[in-house]
C-alpha cells in the first residue's frame, strides 16, 4: 500500500475553492492540539478565536471593521500576484498613505466642507501610489527586486511616521503622546450605520472588490494581468508590455494600500499615532492567498482572517492567550493552504504494491 | 581620528555585522542550490528566542546556539516540504515561514521580557582581550570568529569541494543533474536545511552577542537585509563578508550618533531608516553595474518537477 500523486490533466475547480475552508479546519485542530501540549487552554483558545466571534452578534461589527482594510489591501495585492509583481511593502505604502491623508488634514483644520474628507482620500491614495512608484521605477528601469525595496521602504515609511508624530506634526495640547491632533468634524470618516462602529470603509470594501472582480474577468486590463502572470513570453509576443504590467500591479496595490490607510487614519483611530501600523499590510498577503487572489474569495478571507484577529483579542482577555499566538494560527493556515496547493494539480491515488512494480 | 575611538567602532561594527553575515552565507548556499527562501527573518527569530530561552534556563551559550540552528533547521523544513515534496509557490512559503517565526518568537519570548541574559564575549585572556591596541583582534565573541571562518569554509565547499560542484550544477540546471543521476530534491534540502542553521546561528546573535534583553521583532528586518546582500555580493562569499562590513558601518554609525546625541543637522530616524535606504542605494548600484546581467543562478526560485 502506498499513496501515489497523479497529476491532473486540469486544475480541479472544486478543490481551488474548498481548499481553503480545509486549510482553516485544519489550523483549528492542529492549533487545539499544539496550544494544548504547550500548556494553554487549546479548546478554548481555538473556541474564543474561530468561534465567539461570529456567535456573538457584539462582535459583528468588529469583523466589519476588521475585514475592510484586509479586503481593500489583499484584493490591490492580489492584482500584483496574479501578474508575478511581489509587492509586499502594503505596509509601508498603508502608512503613507495615512501620512498624506493627516498632511491634508492639518492644513485644512481651520476650514470645513465636504470637499475635505474626499481631498484626503484622494491624497492617501496617491500616497501609497507614490509609495509603491519607487519599486515600480526601480524594478522597471533597472531589474531591482521589487520584493526587496518594496519591504525596505515599509521600515523607511514607518521611521517618517515616528519623526513626525514625535516631532513637527505632534498635538501641541497632547500632554507630550506621538500623535496628531484629532481630525475636526469634515475630516471624520461617517459612520455607515449609525449606533455602530461600522463606516464607511466597510462599503468601499465591498465596492472595491466588485469593482476589482469586473475588471479583471471582464477588462483587457485584467486578461493582461493574467497574461503576463501565467506566460511572460507569451504575453510579449502578444504584444503586452511587462513594463506597463508591473506599473499597473504597483500603482494598483499601492493605491488601494494608500485607501486603507487613510481610512483607517479618518475612521477607527480619527488621528495619526505611532502605533497606527497594526501588520494589515503584512495580514492581507495571507488574506490575498487565501482568497485564491480572487476578489470575492478575498472577501471571505478577509472575513475569515478578521474572526481570527478579533477572536485573537476575546482570547487575549478571556483565557490569557497572548497576542503573538494568533500569528501563528495565521502562519498555520498559509501554510496547510500552500500544502493543499497539491490537491487542486494533482490526485491522490492509494496503490497496492503489485501495481507500483507493475507501473516500473 | 584616534584610536581609543576608532577600536571601539571597529569591534561594534563587527558584531553588528555578524548576524547579516551568517543569515546571508546560509542564504548564499541555498540560492546556489536554485531555491529562494524568503524566511530568512522568520528564522533568524525562531534561532534568537529560542537561543535566549537556553541562555536564561542554562547558562550555556555554545548549548543556546546548538538549540538556536536547530530550532531554526527544523522550521526550514516545513518550508522545504512544502516547495520541495509539494512544489508549492516558494516566495508565498517564505513569507509564511517569516510570518511564523514572528508569531513563534513573540509567543515564547513574552515570557522572557525584562529578564537579563550574560552576553557571550570574548574567550580571550584579559591582557589580549583589555590590551589598548590587540583588543581589536581579540576582543570579539565567538561568533565573530565563528562567521569569518564560515566565509572560508563556504567559499571552500562552493569551490574545491565535488559537493560544491554538484550543488552549484543543481543550481545552475536542475534536468541536467537530474539526467546524470544527482537528486536534486536531495541536494536543496541539505542546502535548506544549511541555511535554516546559519539562520538560527544569525538569530542567536541579536541576544547573545547584541542586546542581551528580550524584545519583540529584535532582529528588526536585518534577515531581509542578509537576502539583498546575497544579491549585492553577486553569489560571491568574500563579497559577502565586504558587504556585511559595509552594512555594520552604516548600522555603527546610526548607534553612535544615537549615544551620542549629536545627531547634527539630521533626526534620529533618518539614521533608524539608514540601513534600509542603504540596502534599496546598494541594489540600485549592483544592478547599474551590471546593467541586467545578473549573476543569479539560474534556477533561483523555479520548482523542480522532472518528468512533466
Amino acid at each position: 500500500m502506498q499513496i501515489r500523486l497523479e497529476k491532473r490533466l486540469e486544475p480541479s475547480k472544486a478543490m481551488l475553492y474548498l481548499t481553503p475552508i480545509g486549510a482553516v479546519l485544519v489550523t483549528a485542530i492542529v492549533g487545539m492540539i499544539v496550544f494544548s501540549l504547550i500548556g494553554y487552554d487549546g479548546i478554548g483558545a481555538v473556541r474564543e478565536i474561530f468561534l465567539t466571534p461570529i456567535l456573538n452578534p457584539l462582535k459583528w461589527q468588529d469583523l466589519a471593521v476588521k475585514s475592510a482594510p484586509l479586503i481593500i489591501i489583499a484584493v490591490g495585492l492580489s492584482i500584483g500576484y496574479r501578474a508575478n509583481v511581489w509587492n509586499i511593502g502594503a505596509e509601508g505604502q498603508y502608512v503613507v498613505g495615512a501620512l498624506f491623508g493627516t498632511a491634508v488634514a492639518l492644513v485644512t483644520r481651520d476650514m470645513s466642507g465636504p470637499w475635505i474628507l474626499p481631498l484626503m482620500i484622494v491624497s492617501g491614495m496617491i500616497g501609497g501610489m507614490l509609495w509603491a512608484s519607487v519599486p515600480a521605477l526601480l524594478k522597471t528601469r533597472l531589474q531591482v527586486n521589487e520584493i526587496l525595496t518594496s519591504l525596505m521602504l515599509t521600515y523607511v515609511a514607518i521611521q517618517i511616521l515616528n519623526y513626525v508624530v514625535i516631532g513637527p506634526w505632534k498635538d501641541p495640547m497632547g500632554f507630550g503622546f506621538p500623535q496628531t491632533r484629532m481630525f475636526t468634524d469634515s475630516q471624520l470618516l461617517p459612520r455607515f450605520i449609525p449606533g455602530t462602529t461600522v463606516h464607511w470603509g466597510v462599503p468601499i470594501a465591498a465596492i472595491v472588490a466588485l469593482l476589482v472582480w469586473f475588471l479583471m474577468s471582464r477588462s483587457v486590463f485584467g486578461f493582461q494581468i493574467k497574461v503576463v502572470g501565467a506566460a511572460p513570453s507569451a504575453a510579449r509576443y502578444g504584444g503586452f508590455s511587462v513594463n506597463k504590467t508591473i506599473w499597473l500591479a504597483l500603482l494598483c496595490s499601492g493605491g488601494l494600500a494608500g485607501l486603507a490607510g487613510v481610512l483607517e487614519a479618518t475612521g477607527p483611530f480619527g488621528r495619526l499615532i505611532q502605533s497606527f501600523p497594526t501588520n494589515y499590510g503584512f495580514t492581507a498577503i495571507i488574506v490575498a492567498f487565501l482568497g485564491r487572489l480572487h476578489p470575492i474569495g478575498i472577501v471571505f478571507a478577509g472575513l475569515a482572517m478578521a474572526i481570527c484577529v478579533v477572536g485573537g483579542e476575546v482570547a487575549q482577555t478571556t483565557i490569557k492567550l497572548p497576542v503573538a499566538a494568533v500569528g501563528i494560527f495565521q502562519a498555520m493556515m498559509l501554510f496547510f493552504l500552500l500544502a493543499s496547493d497539491v490537491l487542486v494539480r494533482y490526485r491522490l491515488r492509494v496503490v497496492s504494491r503489485g501495481d507500483v512494480e507493475v507501473a516500473r | 581620528m584616534n584610536m581609543d575611538l576608532l577600536i571601539p567602532i571597529i569591534i561594534t561594527l563587527v558584531g553588528a555585522s555578524t548576524p547579516i553575515l551568517l543569515a546571508a552565507l546560509g542564504e548564499l548556499v541555498v540560492e546556489k542550490s536554485g531555491v529562494l527562501n524568503l524566511g530568512v527573518e522568520g528564522m533568524m527569530l525562531i534561532g534568537a528566542v529560542v537561543a535566549f530561552a537556553v541562555t536564561f534556563s542554562t547558562g550555556n551559550h555554545w548549548l543556546a546556539i546548538v538549540c538556536a540552528a536547530l530550532a531554526a533547521m527544523a522550521s526550514s523544513m516545513i518550508f522545504a516540504f512544502l516547495t520541495l515534496t509539494l512544489s508549492a509557490s516558494q516566495v508565498a512559503t517564505g513569507l509564511a515561514l517569516t510570518i511564523f517565526g514572528t508569531g513563534f518568537s513573540a509567543l515564547f519570548g513574552q515570557a522572557y521580557t525584562g529578564k537579563p541574559i550574560i552576553i557571550f564575549d570574548s574567550m580571550f585572556p584579559d591582557e589580549l582581550e583589555n590590551h589598548p591596541t590587540f583588543r581589536v583582534f581579540f576582543d570579539h565573541s565567538p561568533l565573530v570568529y565563528f562567521s569569518l571562518f564560515m566565509v572560508f569554509a563556504v567559499w571552500w565547499f562552493l569551490n574545491k569541494t565535488r559537493s560544491g560542484l554538484i550543488l552549484r550544477a543543481v543550481g545552475e540546471n536542475d534536468f541536467s543533474a537530474h539526467s546524470i543521476g544527482y537528486s536534486v530534491v536531495k541536494v536543496r534540502y541539505a542546502a535548506v536545511a544549511f541555511g535554516g542553521a546559519m539562520a538560527g546561528i544569525a538569530g542567536s546573535c541579536f541576544p547573545l552577542l547584541l542586546t542581551p534583553q528580550w524584545a519583540e521583532k529584535l532582529t528588526a528586518g536585518r534577515g531581509w537585509i542578509a537576502l539583498a546582500l546575497v544579491v549585492f555580493a553577486a553569489w560571491k562569499p568574500f563579497r559577502l563578508l565586504a558587504g556585511a562590513y559595509l552594512f555594520g558601518l552604516v548600522m555603527t554609525i546610526e548607534l553612535y550618533t544615537k549615544a551620542s546625541g549629536s545627531m547634527g543637522l539630521l533626526p534620529s530616524e533618518f539614521w533608524a531608516a539608514l540601513p534600509y535606504l542603504a540596502t534599496i542605494i546598494v541594489l540600485v548600484l549592483i544592478s547599474l553595474r551590471r546593467s541586467g546581467n545578473s549573476a543569479a543562478p539560474a534556477c533561483l526560485g523555479k520548482p523542480f518537477m522532472p518528468g512533466q
